[in-house]
């Protein structure tokens, strides 16, 4: 396509292995092993590629990005190709000597998940003893100068915490405070009826999230990010199908957003393969979706097709079949029901933590 | 007032598209030039009066009103925070 833009952010996945069995993770229920990882120079090669493609942000993801032993090399690459490098994290395995050494190597920001206020179900969330380390990890970041953002998902468990979960973030120094509700991926659409909130949840929780911006004023910035099955209209997945970022898998597949791979429909290529810039200027999972002409005819003759680009591919794909259709949460949508009959009884199913099949 | 830039923000210069960038947490800022000449004045230590000033030896037209709301609009995407001057 003679219009598309270049890309601004990558998520490299640096590997699926992770300490935490957290049943909202949005990983793909076939986890990547160790073995099916890129290697270092691979990394390096595809950041190379990245930059050169227009790419001024790389996060650090996974799973857990630090059980990679290369991770100093990986963020002294990019940091020196020019770009901006974020770790995202669990914290755990983040040691004094480790952030330092990753702070030497240029890294520029520090993305750490808390699961909870309480250590009681952060700890059941995460399916081990993490709290405390977490804790630990977010005063060596702030004693290292680093910008530290908190990031939280809610769910059903811990909605009702909002409060303590933002005091928490403030008192940990966060800069940043991200709640995010749960987006249903990967482990987190297998665990959905555990983790589905109700409406009134909801509803308390973003009063919470005013009264505490109210409160902290600058002092932190908190983000909200609303639970979309109980939004009239759908999240603006992306910004639009591969219009501004890309995500790498462990194994090097090259995806338009994390969840893409549902999309058994197109292929999806490697960086071992092809290169990055042909992947995603020409290949056909990239160029699936950019623009408008690909919508149903609901989208189609919607005045927000410029605004939410259709909604979610992936989760019209998983709630329908078609990755074309309207995403289900838009009340415009056809399919609306399914959502309706989700939100209306979410059930109660027993959750399968992260890892464990 | 001495604007300045939040902590994890950084100016750069992008030579795949040849134009400066503002770099943050969450995402990447393409200042236009104007904009570029009051950001690379955030130090903490400049004035809003100061900048106002240099501006004028480089543009004309340059209105404190303009100057102001950018950096007000800066400060509320969080990249960088207004001080209160000594003066």
């Amino acid at each position: 396509m003679a219009d598309t833009g270049r890309p601004f952010g990558l998520l490299a996945e640096l590997t699926h292995r992770c300490p935490l069995h957290c049943t909202y993770c949005s990983n793909p229920v076939e986890l990547l092993t160790r073995d099916r990882e890129l290697t270092t120079e691979q990394w390096q090669d595809t950041f190379d590629q990245a930059r050169k493609l227009g790419v001024l942000q790389v996060h650090l993801s996974g799973g857990e990005p630090l059980l990679r032993r290369d991770l100093p090399e990986l963020v002294r690459h990019a940091s020196r190709l020019g770009c901006y490098v974020n770790l995202v994290t669990s914290g755990l395995g983040l040691t004094e000597r480790r952030a330092a050494e990753l702070a030497g190597c240029g890294l520029d920001h520090v993305q750490l998940s808390l699961q909870d206020a309480s250590e009681t179900e952060a700890d059941r969330m995460a399916g081990t003893t993490a709290h405390r380390t977490k804790l630990a990890a977010a005063r060596i970041v702030r004693d290292l100068g680093l910008p530290l953002t908190v990031n939280v998902v809610l769910h059903r468990g811990n909605l009702d915490r909002v409060q303590e979960i933002c005091l928490l973030a403030k008192d940990l120094g966060a800069a940043r405070l991200e709640l995010a509700n749960t987006q249903y991926y990967g482990w987190a659409l297998r665990n959905r009826a555990g983790l589905l909130p109700s409406a009134g949840q909801l509803n308390r929780a973003l009063e919470t999230v005013r009264q505490m911006r109210r409160q902290l004023g600058e002092s932190m910035q908190i983000v909200y990010v609303t639970a979309d099955y109980y939004e009239p209209y759908p999240k603006p997945c992306m910004h639009g199908w591969a219009a501004r970022q890309l995500t790498i898998a462990p194994d090097g597949t090259v995806l338009p957003c994390p969840a893409a791979q549902v999309i058994k429909d197109l292929s999806w290529p490697r960086v071992t393969d092809r290169s990055l810039a042909d992947i995603w200027y020409h290949s056909e999972g990239f160029n699936a979706f950019r623009g408008t002409a690909w919508m149903s005819p609901t989208c189609t003759a919607c005045p927000r097709k410029e605004i939410d680009f259709g909604g979610c591919r992936c989760q019209a794909y998983l709630l329908t079949g078609r990755a074309e259709a309207t995403d289900p949460v838009c009340g415009k949508s056809p399919d609306h029901h399914l959502i309706e009959a989700l939100v209306a009884a979410p059930g109660d199913a027993e959750p399968v933590m992260r890892g464990y099949r | 007032m001495r604007p300045r830039l939040l902590p994890g923000v950084r100016i750069s210069y992008d030579d795949v598209r040849d134009r400066t960038v503002v770099l943050y947490p969450e995402g990447v800022l393409m200042p236009n030039s104007t904009a570029c000449a009051v950001l690379v004045r955030c130090d903490g230590r400049t004035s809003v009066a100061q900048i106002v000033d240099d501006l004028r030896a480089i543009y004309a037209d340059v209105d404190s009103a303009d100057v102001l709301g950018l950096l007000r609009r800066l400060a509320a995407d969080q990249l960088l925070t207004l001080e209160p001057s000594d003066g």
